[in-house]
């Protein structure tokens, strides 16, 4: 993974020593709380509910054992004993206070961490493909191409109060693991007919109030232009995006009331004026970068997929964890492992500060000292021989992280809700482990397979309910707690929006509707193969809606 | 209110024109951009120092044929939140080749005067009790930088390589 060098350690520390003036400054009572708000958001610090919140940039999802070691200690020392891991492959912390937050940034960044930019109206945290590296079907490795981004996006001094926050997100493999379609900017990595790389570019991707799948604006940008190609699209969008209304100021606002053609145009322009300067990648940078990604020394191993088989039939439990939590890795002989973070009735995403301890000896023992973070709230042991995945599987199981659920019903996606956020209309942490309480039965969970269910307690969308397969959102109704269904909605390559199936329900009715959902799926697929977002594609809504809401009352004719 | 030019505490020198009012006889003056576009043709033939002050949904493009005219050119933050005009602060060193006075006026926060020196911006109208000191401890903050942005620090990417 990367590691700082000396300009990276220099940044970090002058910027906790800054944020450290500034919040004394604000201390002593000489910034107000509206002059400080903007500065302490570019360090990561939000003020809910309760208290302080810190979010900590998990840079696009890489973090080493050590790493881990030092979230649990602050998760110790500072919060209240645990972090909770964010659809953004960051982590956050709830509990925290003003006066420890400059500590516990230079705490960070002793482990080569930090919290900038992980709020604001700035660029935010570059999210890619959890597999990066990794998976068998990656073509070419996202990595790279984030820590140069990162690096371009922190305190870049033209684009830190833009009209919102700007989100960009990589893959480098044809099955999108990285949602790039809900992202202000999505890069997909493709190869030319000479194998040579290249960034097909989304644009005006996004979730919250107006959800909207990325348009492509290029189908081809050479590695070494992009930084020029987003810095055109950021200097458009600082120029002409919304300022005047909050829920209007997204990119995708902008590219959607000029038309995706006229946006081109503009970005176009920009970026002819710019192309071939200072922003052009040097080779010996991608080259020096691309050196810390190196594909780690893996043993040479074989695959030993029989061996396996018969481990499965010895022990199903094993046998359905393998299914749903083990993915195919490049290397032959090794496996990507994911430790599910939704054991029935737990907070999706949570982790307690002994478990971050336990998993990060894991991944020294089993995986090379390093672990992602997903989108979808999860831990992954990237590099595990497929000859230990048994015992591994026995110490997951021990910590409750083994449960078999990786891309099932139960895995689901929750963000905070009004247990923390000021802005929930609904709560769904608890909606979530009603859900995951209500279908515990391992044989039935696979038997369904793939399927997301995603919520947000309010229509800003950050449990990205409108991309879950099953989308859940809360609504206030006259003060009172509901929760609106919606069906088909997928983050990956073939992204798409959730259909309204009704009225909301409340929360108490949400495990037996989603029950309903699911059976009619049952019912109507055509082969075990066929997944709950391919038969909802076939059949349509409808006999989702009678199985949730009855027959619709025949109409009297007068 | 105070004015730091080049990292010095300033007199300004330059005065607004009320609306309505017609073109003064001498002065460095500091007008509008309708203003300017009325009076141009004297202003160039006068040759004595002028410059415009923009609001923050006038493009700079709209000088983009003048920045030889022009000795100070005024960018204004209607609130810290609006970012445009550090685009716009670099639209006019890097696009037009302006290379007078950029001033940051308005809302105008010590903590963000880095920010606006890196973008082209050498002049600022703070409100500060100290604004020397504060101008000082802002820029003075960071000795690394990740990106070009049209000033003269060398961003890290191209130190690393020599
Ligand atoms: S979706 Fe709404 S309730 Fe949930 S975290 Fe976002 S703002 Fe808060």
């Amino acid at each position: 993974m990367y590691r700082y060098d000396e300009f990276d350690h220099q940044l970090v520390t002058e910027r906790v020593e800054q944020f450290r003036k500034q919040v004394d400054r604000r201390l002593a009572g000489k910034l107000t709380e509206d002059q400080f708000k903007p500065l302490r958001l570019m360090n990561g610090l939000y003020l809910q509910l309760h208290a302080y919140m810190l979010r900590v940039n998990v840079p696009y999802g890489v973090l080493s054992a050590r790493q881990l070691r030092k979230l649990a200690d602050i998760a110790r020392r500072y919060d209240r004993g645990y972090g909770h891991f964010t659809t953004r492959q960051n982590i956050q912390y709830n509990w925290v206070s003003l006066a420890d937050t400059p500590d516990i940034l230079a705490d960070l960044a002793t482990v080569e961490m930090n919290a900038m930019q992980s709020s604001g109206n700035c660029v935010r945290n570059i999210t890619a493909d959890p597999f990066a590296g990794r998976a068998r079907d990656e073509i070419e490795d996202p990595r790279v191409w984030c820590e140069l981004i990162r690096q371009y996006s922190i305190l870049n001094p033209e684009f830190a109060y833009l009209p919102r926050k700007f989100k960009i997100a990589v893959t480098g493999a044809p099955n999108d693991r990285a949602a790039v379609g809900v992202h202000d900017i999505g890069l997909r990595m493709h190869h030319d007919a000479d194998g040579r790389p290249g960034f097909e570019v989304l644009v005006g991707g996004g979730q919250g109030r107006t959800p909207v799948i990325g348009k492509t604006i290029r189908d081809w940008i050479e590695p070494e232009e992009i930084l020029a190609y987003i810095e055109a699209i950021l200097r458009v969008y600082n120029l002409h995006g919304r300022r005047d209304n909050l829920y209007k100021a997204r990119i995708k606002i902008l590219v959607n009331a000029l038309g995706i053609d006229k946006f081109r145009e503009m970005v176009d322009a920009e970026w002819e004026a710019i192309r071939g300067q200072g922003l052009t990648v040097p080779e010996a940078e991608q080259a020096r970068i691309a050196q810390y990604f190196r594909p780690p020394a893996w043993a040479s191993l074989r695959d030993i997929d029989a061996e396996l088989e018969l481990q499965a039939t010895a022990d199903p439990a094993f046998g359905a964890w393998l299914n749903s939590n083990v993915s195919a890795h490049k290397a032959p002989g090794y496996a990507i492992v994911s430790l599910s973070l939704k054991a029935p009735g737990r907070e999706p995403g949570d982790l307690s500060a002994d478990k971050m301890d336990a998993v990060a000896t894991l991944a020294d023992l089993y995986s090379l000292g390093e672990l992602r973070v997903t989108h979808r709230q999860n831990l992954v042991l990237p590099d595990v021989r497929q000859a230990d995945l048994k015992e591994l599987f026995r110490e997951l199981v021990s910590l409750e992280l083994a449960t078999p659920n990786i891309g099932l019903l139960t895995d689901m996606i929750a963000c905070p809700g009004l247990d923390y956020c000021a802005l929930a209309n609904a709560r769904s942490i608890p909606v979530a482990q009603d859900i995951s309480r209500h279908f515990t039965a391992v044989d039935k969970l696979q038997e369904i397979g793939a399927l997301s269910i995603n919520i947000s307690g309010c229509m800003n969308a950050c449990g990205h309910h409108h991309v879950g397969n099953i989308g859940i959102l809360g609504v206030d109704k006259k003060g009172k707690e509901f929760f609106q269904i919606t069906l088909g909605g997928a983050s990956d390559q073939n992204a798409t929006l959730g259909d309204r199936l009704g009225p909301g329900l409340p929360q108490a009715e949400v495990p037996g509707a989603i029950e309903a959902i699911v059976d009619t799926y049952l019912a109507q697929r055509e082969s075990e193969q066929e997944t709950f977002l391919a038969t909802y594609r076939r059949v349509g809504i409808d006999p989702f809606k009678t199985a949730v809401y009855g027959e619709e009352p025949v109409r009297r004719v007068a | 209110m105070a004015l730091i030019r080049n990292g010095f505490l300033a007199a300004d020198g330059y005065s607004p024109v009320p609306a309505d009012a017609p073109l003064p006889a001498t002065g460095p003056l500091l007008l509008t951009l309708p203003q300017w576009q009325a009076w141009r043709t004297e202003l160039i033939e006068r040759g004595t120092p002028v410059g415009v002050r923009l609001a923050s949904d006038e493009h700079p493009e709209a000088l983009a044929a003048d920045t030889n005219h022009l000795s100070l050119i005024a960018l204004e933050f209607p609130s810290f939140r609006d970012g445009r005009a550090y685009s716009y602060a670099r639209l006019l060193r890097d696009r037009f080749g302006y290379t007078g006075e950029l001033r940051a006026v308005g809302d105008v926060l010590p903590d963000q005067l880095l920010y606006m020196q890196r973008v082209g911006f050498d002049a600022f109208e703070i409100d500060s009790n100290d604004p020397v000191a504060d101008y000082e401890d802002a820029i003075g903050g960071f000795s690394v930088v990740y990106q070009p942005s049209g000033d003269e620090r060398v961003p890290a990417l191209r130190l690393r390589h020599g």
